[in-house]
């Protein structure tokens, strides 16, 4: 397979399980936690590197961390203040960990803003796992989780547990944006989750139909940018950003 | 000691910092009330992309970090929509394209000056290399925000807690909002400045949220969050200092304290009510 093969299928399989989570972030107004998750991302691999296990350890070893402190800080009053000191902490931690591995200055950029063309072929089933199961996983979870978001007291009397669904919810979440670090980096696998999730939210008023646009729209938008990337040489997460905001500029033209 | 306040960056940094903690502290206690964390922290990001500007162009950091930001409420005032959830909705759109210029200017900083640092200096802040200038341009619109700050602090408390009766009450809810997120804009620019664009929220919702779980009265509560956001970023700039002995040749980033004080108060301050 060619290099610039391996790349696209790797931005691909991102892509879907970015949508898919994306989709979901809107639904559940988890915003602020859907951009605080993925910076979990960014001490994981800087651990990974200054102790010297594998990175996809790292990866999901912070992502689900992350996901079940925020789930525990969520159940206090003043959420979004709690969100936002996790999300420095595990900015601060990561770039603790760079400094004392030495990478600091060189790391910084590549983690924060992606760098898609340093993946290998090594990389790919780990992230063809993630890119299927996260979407399969959502959409089995589509019920439950539709639910907890639309009406948590139906589904206390239903004798469901809307703190189970939120915490699942916060770990794909986490595990979906974990693995796009390497492709878009940690701060901007939001734009690829939220861009598309919002269109979506907003041209289809049924879950599934939604939840399906949702993961067409951050592919071609994946794709896009990764073409205009290559061919322009200017980095994807350019693309990436401004691509997901002119794709919920052009939603927001439809009459609600 | 001596050594250490006789330092020509250390005395910038602890100037900088201090503007940037003491406006911070009293614009996170209504960031917090208000539940702006999040349009908080998409300005600081999107000031990344006027600090890495500056950078690239030479231009001062203040100035670059400060146009975006102003832009930034500019943008965040036209996405405005009634809806709260479409509120957040905006805020991360506006963040990520904010975001996707920084990484195209950050890249242009790393291919045409080489300069490897960029990323680190604009992300993870670099006071200690800030011109001495800008620290007294720091204090002196930090003062002026201050000012402006404790002049519409009342009906902007009012506005923050209920909506609905400021309004009766013939308060200018609207123009209100817009006025603090222009303070709020220069206020995470100047914690750019010092901590870094995306540790710029630590700085203004850490001192605020533990002073809102130990002070009672908005008065007292802006005072205590400035002077916790003053001694973390103090007590940060001190522990960076005697930091150089302790790992030969290899140096622990001054951010990371400033960050790390914050996180500790919070947690000592939930963990002592509790008890």
């Amino acid at each position: 397979m060619s290099y610039v093969m391996e790349v696209w299928l790797a931005a691909s399989l991102v892509a879907l399980a970015a949508g898919a989570a994306g989709f979901f972030v809107v639904m559940r107004r988890a915003g602020f936690a859907a951009h605080a998750l993925p910076m979990a991302a960014f001490p994981g691999a800087a651990a990974a590197s200054l102790f010297g296990f594998p990175l996809w350890a790292g990866l999901a070893g912070f992502a689900l961390g992350g996901a079940g402190v925020l789930a525990l800080v969520q159940r206090t009053a003043r959420r979004d203040a709690a969100t936002a000191l996790l999300l420095a902490a595990l900015l601060a931690v990561g770039a603790l960990f760079l400094s004392l591995s030495g990478h600091y200055a060189g790391s910084v950029y590549g983690l924060l803003f992606g760098q898609v063309f340093a993946l290998g072929v090594g990389d790919l089933p780990m992230l063809g796992l993630i890119g299927v199961c996260v979407p399969l996983l959502l959409w089995l979870g589509l019920r439950p989780l539709s639910l907890s978001a639309l009406s948590p007291d139906l589904m206390q009397v239903q004798g469901g547990r809307p703190w189970v669904a939120e915490l699942l919810f916060l770990a794909l979440l986490a595990l979906a944006a974990g693995f796009a670090v390497p492709v878009t980096g940690a701060l901007l696998v939001f734009s690829l989750m939220l861009g598309p999730g919002a269109a979506a939210a907003r041209l289809s008023n049924r879950p599934g139909a939604g939840l399906v646009l949702a993961m067409a729209l951050a592919l071609g938008l994946a794709w896009a940018a990764l073409g205009l990337a290559y061919v322009s040489d200017w980095p994807v997460g350019f693309f990436t950003g401004v691509g997901a905001a002119l794709v919920y500029l052009l939603a927001r033209l439809k009459p609600l | 000691m001596m050594a250490f306040l006789q330092s020509g960056p250390v005395q910038t940094a602890l100037l900088l910092s201090g503007a940037a903690a003491l406006l911070c502290g009293a614009l996170g206690l209504f960031t917090v009330l208000r539940g702006q964390a999040f349009a908080g922290h998409a300005l600081a990001d999107v000031s990344s992309a006027g600090g890495a500007g500056g950078l690239l162009f030479g231009l001062s950091p203040l100035l670059g970090f400060l146009v975006f930001g102003l832009m930034g409420v500019g943008a965040l005032e036209i996405l405005q929509t009634r809806r709260t959830a479409a509120r957040d909705e905006a805020a991360g759109i506006l963040l990520g394209a904010g975001l996707g210029l920084t990484a195209l200017l950050l890249h242009l900083c790393l291919a045409g000056h080489g300069a490897s640092g960029a990323a680190q200096a604009v992300m993870f802040g670099a006071m200690f290399s800030a011109p001495p200038g800008e620290a007294l341009w720091a204090c002196l619109l930090a003062g002026l925000s201050l000012l402006v700050l404790a002049f519409i602090a009342r009906p902007l408390l009012l506005a923050s807690l209920d909506q609905e009766l400021a309004l009766v009450s013939g308060a200018p809810v609207r123009g209100l909002g817009i006025l603090f997120l222009l303070l709020l804009a220069l206020g995470v620019t100047l914690a750019a400045m010092t901590v870094g664009a995306i540790l710029a929220t630590a700085l203004l919702i850490g001192p605020a949220a533990t002073a809102l779980r130990l002070v009672r009265g908005p008065v007292m509560a802006a005072a205590f969050s400035a002077a916790l956001g003053l001694a973390a970023c103090w007590g940060g700039i001190v522990l960076a200092y005697a930091s150089y002995g302790w790992m030969p040749g290899r140096t622990w980033p001054v951010s990371f304290f400033i960050v790390a004080l914050l996180l500790g108060f919070y947690a000592a301050a939930r963990l002592g009510r509790r008890a």
